[in-house]
């Protein structure tokens, strides 16, 4: 077995397929649980991880425990009365989950919406996006190790959820976007504040460009690290940031768009290898980076307009009290911050759902982790972990 | 490129596959394929015909009465049949290259069984938990699924929720839930 | 630990008349009662210190990093919230000492005293000015590698004994990264040995007054090109050997829940804790006495920091300062860096820190034969 003093490594596998190592030394793979406590799992996921020292060899993730059956809840509340459950699935991005729900009752039931309902709907969505970006930045960073990023994101979130408070008195599940239109207008004076948010923002986004995008073990940390190539992106059905980042110039808001997206002029931002691979985590953390930019560049021109081409108040649809879907199906897709966000109805003729499927980013996003992480270290796996950018309330609905 | 077109390059790639196209009154038209052709015509949507549908989004399983879409309390008239109703596994693709989206509906009518559906997570591994997910909470079976386990409820979780006859339990593992 | 070191005070050379070591060298005249005596208080006075310097690190590091974060940090308990580490002390202390079923009892329960016991013992042999050392040996240095490196020895039993895998990860961690890191750290040691002859911290603090400006002597100004990078290693070193981040791999909380001290609680767990701020402080002191020109001042001529009460007052106070201002900047680094992973921690040990920290040592054995 051993050549001139080296350890021959050689592999076989047992009867159940899984590597098994055979050395000189002999080694034991370790079984570990990796969540549903764990600080960097990003809420209650387990991964199942088996380690060959730092190096893991196998890994299994596990979910559902904060499984809610949103799906189930849906057919037996009525249409109206399911806007509160859609916050919480995606609880960072309460705005668009409403959103792509109210579209999705829109499809269906041919409701159609004030433009001043539209021009605020696409306002609370690009904000909404910055602070689940700003989330994303701060844990990403915190999972690195570094955690003032944590507190820096959480400045401007901050004022990102008194804007939100402002505007519907809810801090973080807002069920403000109904379908058929909004709960309420804009109150006075919020649009001047939104302005100076958008102007504070852009400045404090070059501070955390540099405290963490350009730190140097920042980038060794991430770049080269779980590359995601294209065809492995789209064959386990990615969407938003982690297709991007892998290159792949897909974004709904621009390919198909819904509300007032093509009256607006804003960069899609793919991953080009910047630091190391297309694909590397530090892609995918950069372009949400420059999205939220983007978003601040939607934001001014959906204020302008909103300002200058419709009058405060006329927020109102053509809906009825009761809502009913007639026996139809639809299917809509709103771009969330992590990936398409799909929702799709059947609806029967009565007040409440037949079927509703929501079809969560996370969840499809997650499911490329067992391919990612084998082969990667303890500390990679975090930080791969925290550039797909989950949230276990949307995985598991 | 239109519905029609994206119909016609399937039928032409796999002949005979598609049972039937539907426009009213679902607002997205959708194609109705049989049970047995169902991974050859993935296989085209994927790679054969040129229409480059890269990207599953999503498979929905749907469990339909025969009351589907009738009013409430209403009974099948004299010799009028509803049949038992059946189960449809939704599927929805999008191409990033063409910018399209295509539906794809297989059925299967109640009364012959469980349902087992092909499995396409050989063409698309997104299918993989999309599956699962189909089995845990509607009860599909996939036949030739590397996997078919639980993926949201607990592993000793009893029934599929999402069935229409699917009975709230009254307690879990010793806790009331009334 | 103390006690042995006090009581082979018989064998080595007691220095320094006046002070501490004074009056307990005056104790130890009568016998062996006068000996216990005087461990006993020599034990108070090192651990009234080594508990309260972590205590003032502990704050200021809360302090500190809320303002880098852009809040306020703790200021409910006393002034400015200073007694707000002590109030956390008493909590601890009266927590629940939770023992894992399935642990190693012995280990577990010794593991915490073996690691804090090594950093208190290290106290004594740093000097604070010329008298106010407790112990001065001529293998000083010597003695203070050796104890830091105990070190190593209880995270690894703590880990091991905690029956937890996450623990075991920390401990092995910690292991590889300290082994590898005392290389460097003891070649920087050496360069300071080869450069003033000696072992003794004293004798090197001593050895930096005077020159230009009196700052000329401070190893890095009299040897620039060799001794200045040799500090910055020193420094990295140091920091990897505190468990500081860049370097928190052990206790990585994002990756390893919390490392080695997982299954610790209360008063167990504030060893560990006491122990990381303690030796930060004993560290940066090593590296002011070496380095740093010692209790040296600039234009403070360096008969006037020896010998009167107040002059020594001004030394022990100047290198506080000193280390206080490397324990600021140790904070510092740990609220802005990510944290490195283990394969980087060891590439950059040996393919970067160990040939620097060697050519730096060869070049001032060139430089002190030349001078």
């Amino acid at each position: 077995m051993t050549t001139g003093g080296r350890i021959q490594e050689h592999q076989e596998h047992s009867a159940s397929g899984e590597r098994e190592f055979v050395l000189d030394v002999r080694t034991q793979d370790m079984e570990i649980n990796m969540g549903p406590q764990h600080p960097s799992t990003h809420g209650v996921l387990k991964v199942v991880i088996r380690a060959d020292g730092e190096i893991l060899t196998k890994a299994t993730p596990h979910m559902g425990y904060i499984h809610r059956c949103a799906e189930k809840i849906a057919e037996n509340v009525n249409y109206d009365q399911f806007v509160p459950y859609t916050d919480r699935y995606d609880y960072l991005a309460a705005m668009n989950n409403n959103l792509g729900y109210a579209l999705v009752v829109e499809k269906a039931a041919d409701l159609e919406v004030a433009p001043r309902a539209t021009w605020i709907r696409m306002i609370v969505a690009e904000l909404n996006r910055i602070g689940s970006h700003l989330i994303a930045f701060g844990t990403y960073g915190m999972d690195i190790g570094a955690f003032t990023p944590f507190l820096y994101g959480f400045r401007e979130r901050e004022w990102m959820m008194s804007l939100f408070e402002k505007l519907c008195g809810a801090r973080l599940t807002y069920s403000f976007v109904f379908p058929g239109g909004l709960a309420n207008d804009v109150p006075p004076g919020w649009f001047d504040e939104l302005k100076r948010f958008c102007d504070v923002f852009e400045k404090k986004w070059v501070e955390y460009d540099k405290l963490l995008t350009r730190n140097k073990i920042f980038i060794e940390r991430t770049k080269n690290v779980g590359v995601i190539p294209a065809g492995m992106a789209l064959d386990y059905g990615l969407t938003g940031p982690c297709l991007r980042g892998s290159g792949v110039r897909y974004d709904l808001r621009e390919s198909q768009p819904y509300l007032f997206y093509d009256q607006v002029s804003f960069d899609v931002p793919v991953g080009i290898g910047e630091m190391g691979t297309q694909g590397d985590c530090w892609d995918r953390y950069y372009v949400r980076m420059i999205e939220m930019l983007q978003s601040v560049r939607i934001l001014r021109q959906c204020i302008e307009r909103c300002e200058k081409d419709t009058t405060p108040g006329e927020i109102k649809g053509n809906r009825k009290k009761t809502l009913r879907v007639p026996v139809t199906e639809a299917y809509a897709g709103v771009e969330n911050p992590r990936g398409e966000l799909g929702h799709y109805l059947v609806g029967d003729g009565s007040d409440h759902p037949y079927r509703l499927k929501v079809r969560g980013p996370s969840f499809c996003n997650l499911s490329v982790l067992q391919e990612l992480l084998p082969g990667t270290m303890i500390a990679d796996a975090v930080a791969i972990i925290g550039s797909i950018d989950i949230v276990l309330g949307e995985v598991d609905r | 490129m239109s519905f029609e077109e994206i119909q016609a390059q399937l039928e032409e790639a796999v002949p005979g596959a598609v049972v039937e196209a539907v426009t009213e009154p679902s607002k997205d038209p959708y194609l109705v394929v049989s049970k047995d052709r169902l991974v050859e015509v993935c296989k085209a949507l994927r790679q054969d015909a040129g229409l480059g549908f890269d990207l599953l989004v999503s498979i929905t399983a749907v469990d339909y009465l025969p009351t589907f879409g009738k009013k409430k309390n209403a009974k099948p008239k004299e010799g009028e049949d509803w049949g038992p109703g059946h189960f449809e596994a939704v599927y929805h693709f999008l191409s990033t290259v063409l910018n399209e989206r295509i539906v794809l509906k297989v059925r299967i009518p109640k009364g012959e069984g469980e349902p087992i559906f092909p499995t396409i997570s050989g063409i698309y591994p997104a299918a993989d938990w999309h599956e699962r997910e189909a089995y845990d909470l509607m009860g599909f079976g996939f036949e030739g699924h590397p996997d078919l386990r639980r993926i949201l409820c607990d592993d000793d979780w009893v029934g599929h929720p999402l069935r229409k006859d699917y009975v709230f339990p009254k307690e879990f593992k010793g806790i009331s839930a009334e | 630990m103390t006690v042995l070191a006090f009581l082979s005070n018989g064998t080595v050379e007691l220095q320094g008349a006046s002070g501490a070591t004074g009056i307990l060298k005056g104790l130890a005249a009568y016998g062996f009662w006068g000996y216990l005596l005087a461990a006993l208080v020599g034990f108070a006075l090192l651990f009234g210190i080594a508990s309260a310097l972590p205590i003032l690190f502990t704050w200021a590091e809360r302090r500190v990093s809320g303002r880098m974060q852009q809040r306020w940090g703790p200021n409910r308990v006393g002034p400015f919230g200073l007694i707000q580490a002590l109030a956390d002390g008493i909590k601890l202390m009266f927590k629940e000492d939770i023992i894992p079923a399935q642990a190693d009892k012995f280990l577990f329960m010794v593991a915490p005293g073996i690691v804090l016991a090594g950093m208190v013992s290290a106290f004594a042999l740093v000097p604070l000015s010329d008298s106010a050392v407790i112990v001065d040996t001529s293998l000083g240095l010597y003695l203070i590698a050796a104890l830091l490196s105990l070190e190593v020895i209880g995270v690894i039993m703590a880990g091991w004994a905690s029956n937890n895998k996450w623990s075991l990860f920390g401990a092995m961690r910690e292991a590889a990264q300290m082994v590898s890191y005392e290389i460097p750290f003891g070649l920087c040691i050496l360069l300071a040995v080869v450069s003033y002859g000696s072992l003794s911290l004293r004798e090197m603090s001593l050895a930096q007054a005077g020159g230009f400006l009196n700052v000329g002597n401070w190893l890095i100004f009299h040897n620039p090109f060799f001794a200045l990078p040799a500090a910055v290693v020193f420094f990295i070193a140091a920091l990897a050997n505190t468990k500081r981040a860049p370097f928190d791999l052990p206790e990585a909380e994002s990756e390893l829940v919390s490392g080695f001290h997982t299954e610790y609680s209360g008063f167990r767990f504030s060893f560990f804790f006491l122990e990381e701020y303690a030796s930060m402080f004993v560290i940066s002191a090593i590296l002011v006495s070496m380095f740093l020109g010692g209790w040296n001042l600039p234009f403070v001529p360096g008969s006037a920091v020896t010998g009167s009460f107040g002059g020594e007052l001004l030394a022990v106070f100047t290198m506080l300062l000193k280390s206080f201002v490397l324990v600021f900047v140790m904070i510092w680094i740990r609220w802005t860096l990510p944290r490195i992973r283990i394969d980087q921690v060891m590439s950059l040990c040996y393919k970067y820190l160990t040939p620097i920290a060697f050519a730096c040592l060869i070049g001032t054995c060139w430089w002190e034969l030349a001078a």
